[in-house]
């Protein structure tokens, strides 16, 4: 390398691919050259393609396309292919030279690019073009079939950019599996000459297609050295970067948001945390969909637009199901509010799926997710990136203010072992655990909170109840360390409450026995009072009389002594 | 003599780097052994008027096209290897 790097950071060009740009810090090294390798149909064409087509329409970068391996038409079929427009951007910001060696050529001795570059060197004044793009320069290099020869072009190639001072893309062939050492000694050579290297592979797992994108190096910059899953969608290629996720763009929330169960809110002390992401696991049939549900329409309710994704149902049938206990979300789905979608479990790439909800989840502004069940992404031929994926979903959902709820089958229904095959649980903020109790011939739902961040739990279990109105939660008893659900706990409310009532009963009888008693012995005294008044007024009578004969006597005496004419008076 | 054909070529180089300058050569020397007094060399030099070989779709460059007589035939490279040139052209040697 003789050319030196500019001081300080160097300028980014956006290639604005969803992903890239973050993984880059920016985007490519503006002025410089980055190499895009793969194999066949590993997206390098679309790589290039796109990077160019942003920069000339949305960042007024015009640009120009040296095609060696494709006709311009075809290229520009896979553009209106992926909804991008280019005739309007062909009238000055986009320039397609055809470069594909004819067939019919003869060579005859030694060539070189000088020629083309000169051309290109006044085409790319004229329209101040600041990108361009070698599309698989390997086939032009392949018919200099000299190493030498090689090797002077690619340095003559390099040499002339960094004069232009153009953003280079330069495509080229590789067999991910071979590397680079035995097979092509040209890419090797030029990956230490290039400023950015990027590598581009597609394989299958179990039939399920994966695409990986690795920026191999960048010079002066720092960028994102691992291999990020990518996808080739309906509107071109996006990266799932990963500098995108970790930063959430608000700090922890205390704002609690209703799970749809009113006990559930209690029992988590007032519901999800807003931005929380919380996991439902379960066997079949223990109402994870259900507690969905609940929360969707609590969400909706509250007027939050919100996205139902379902795996297992078809959506219709879901809010018919879901219907049946009472979660009526037919009339959110036609206000608006809620988005329903259904999404095949069988086919496509967890990747490919995380990048439809997503887009879907951005389309609709969401701010409350429901995936139901999040386990169908670890499905045949995902298993190796279902976890990251799942690991992904949850950043993203954290970073975009989404409150996320994802149930989890477990497979197993016998063991009831907590495990969950895309190890989110130890992600997730709350983890709720559903599971059946069977026993006198019956299967009741118990629900346990297992894990709930930052959030003084319940530890009890509980039992769940669906009726035709409403899901509620139910206090369980436990009798001799079991516990008891279904007509076990309602026969023991019974005998409760049967308990209860005799006692009350008891108390009421005795109560009024003692009144009895009482007003009894008031009559009593009552009598006995009386009984007193009679013999005092009778005493009082008795002395009276007395004193009066003594009066009376003494005035008897004394007339008779008057009379007798005594002289004792 | 009206039965040998008359040779039109048209030569693209860029400037004087050192494949072209051995294309101009070899292909004087092959006309000067092989057709003598019955051929035509226009040369275009590429850095000199590069929209016309853009126009003309050359971009490797040397390229040497025979538009006369026919069929059109395009060689690139600097001409080292006589046998195949004349093979291309249909000349015996």
């Amino acid at each position: 390398m003789s050319k030196k790097e500019p001081a300080g950071n160097p300028l980014k060009a956006r290639t604005g691919i969803a992903g890239f740009d973050e993984m880059t810090k920016g985007g490519l090294p503006r002025g410089h050259t980055t190499l895009v390798e793969g194999g066949a149909g590993s997206g390098k064409t679309i790589f290039a393609l796109q990077a160019l087509v942003n920069g000339a329409r949305d960042y007024n970068e015009p640009g120009i396309f040296v095609a060696f391996e494709e006709s311009p038409k075809r290229i520009r079929q896979h553009a209106a292919s992926f909804g991008w427009n280019l005739a309007p951007l062909e009238k000055e910001k986009l320039f397609f030279l055809d470069a594909q060696p004819t067939p019919d050529l003869i060579q005859s001795g030694s060539f070189d690019l000088s020629g083309m570059l000169a051309m290109l060197g006044v085409k790319a004044r004229e329209m101040k073009a600041k990108r361009i793009v070698f599309d698989a320069l390997d086939m032009v290099l392949a018919i200099l079939n000299d190493p030498l020869a090689v090797k002077r072009e690619v340095y003559r190639l390099h040499e002339w950019l960094l004069a232009q001072e153009l953003t280079a893309v330069i495509t080229a062939k590789a067999d991910p599996n071979e590397g680079t050492a035995a097979g092509e000694p040209q890419l090797g050579f030029m990956q230490f000459m290039v400023d950015c290297a990027v590598t581009l592979n597609h394989g299958t797992n179990l039939g399920v297609s994966q695409r990986n994108l690795r920026v191999v190096k960048y010079r002066g910059s720092t960028f994102s050295e691992n291999e990020s899953p990518f996808l080739i969608g309906e509107n071109g290629m996006e990266v799932a970067g990963e500098s995108e996720m970790v930063q959430p763009k608000r700090s922890a929330m205390r704002e609690r948001v209703s799970s749809g169960v009113k006990r559930l809110d209690a029992m988590l002390g007032g519901g999800y945390y807003r931005n929380a992401s919380v996991l439902i696991t379960g066997v079949p049939g223990t109402a994870k969909s259900t507690l969905g549900g609940a929360f969707a329409e609590a969400a909706c309710e509250r007027g939050e637009p919100t996205l139902f994704v379902s795996f297992d149902s078809k959506t219709d049938e879901m809010v018919r199901n879901l219907s049946s206990v009472g979660i009526r979300l037919e009339r959110f789905v036609k206000s608006g509010v809620l988005r329903m979608v259904w999404a095949r479990s069988l086919t496509g790439s967890a990747e490919n799926h995380l990048m439809r909800i997503k887009k879907i989840a951005k389309e609709h502004h969401a701010r409350c997710v429901v995936i139901d069940p999040v386990s169908a992404l670890s499905k045949s031929g995902n298993e190796n990136t279902a976890t990251s994926v799942a690991e992904r979903l949850l950043d993203w959902t954290k970073a975009s203010d989404i409150t996320l709820l994802c149930t989890s089958l477990l497979v197993d229904p016998g063991s009831q072992v907590e495990n969950t095959p895309l190890q989110i649980s130890t992600l997730s903020d709350t983890w709720i655990h559903l599971n059946y109790q069977i026993r006198a011939g019956e299967r009741n739902r118990g629900l346990s909170i297992i894990k709930s961040r930052g959030t003084a739990h319940s530890n009890q279990v509980r039992e769940l109840i669906l009726s035709d109105a409403c899901i509620t939660l139910t206090d369980v008893y436990t009798a001799g360390g079991e516990v008891l659900m279904g007509t076990l706990r309602w026969e023991k409310e019974r005998a409760e409450q049967a308990a209860r009532d005799e006692a009350k009963t008891v108390a009421e009888q005795r109560q009024s026995k003692l009144l009895t008693e009482e007003a009894e012995i008031e009559a009593r005294l009552k009598a006995v009072q009386c009984e007193l008044e009679a013999k005092r007024a009778e005493k009082k009578a008795q002395t009276q009389l007395a004193t009066g004969r003594a009066t009376e006597q003494a005035r008897r005496g004394k007339e008779m002594r008057k009379l007798r004419g005594s002289d004792q008076a | 003599m009206s039965k040998r054909p008359h040779f039109k070529f048209r030569l693209y180089v860029a400037g004087d780097s050192p494949n072209s300058t051995q294309a101009r050569a070899n292909l004087q020397t092959l006309c000067a052994t092989y057709l003598p007094d019955r051929h035509e060399i226009e040369v275009v030099d590429v850095l000199c008027d590069p929209k016309r070989a853009l126009a003309d779709g050359i971009l490797l460059t040397p390229t040497l096209i025979k538009y006369s007589p026919p069929p059109i035939r395009k060689i690139i490279g600097n001409l080292s290897q006589t046998q195949t040139v004349l093979t291309a052209l249909a000349l015996p040697d």
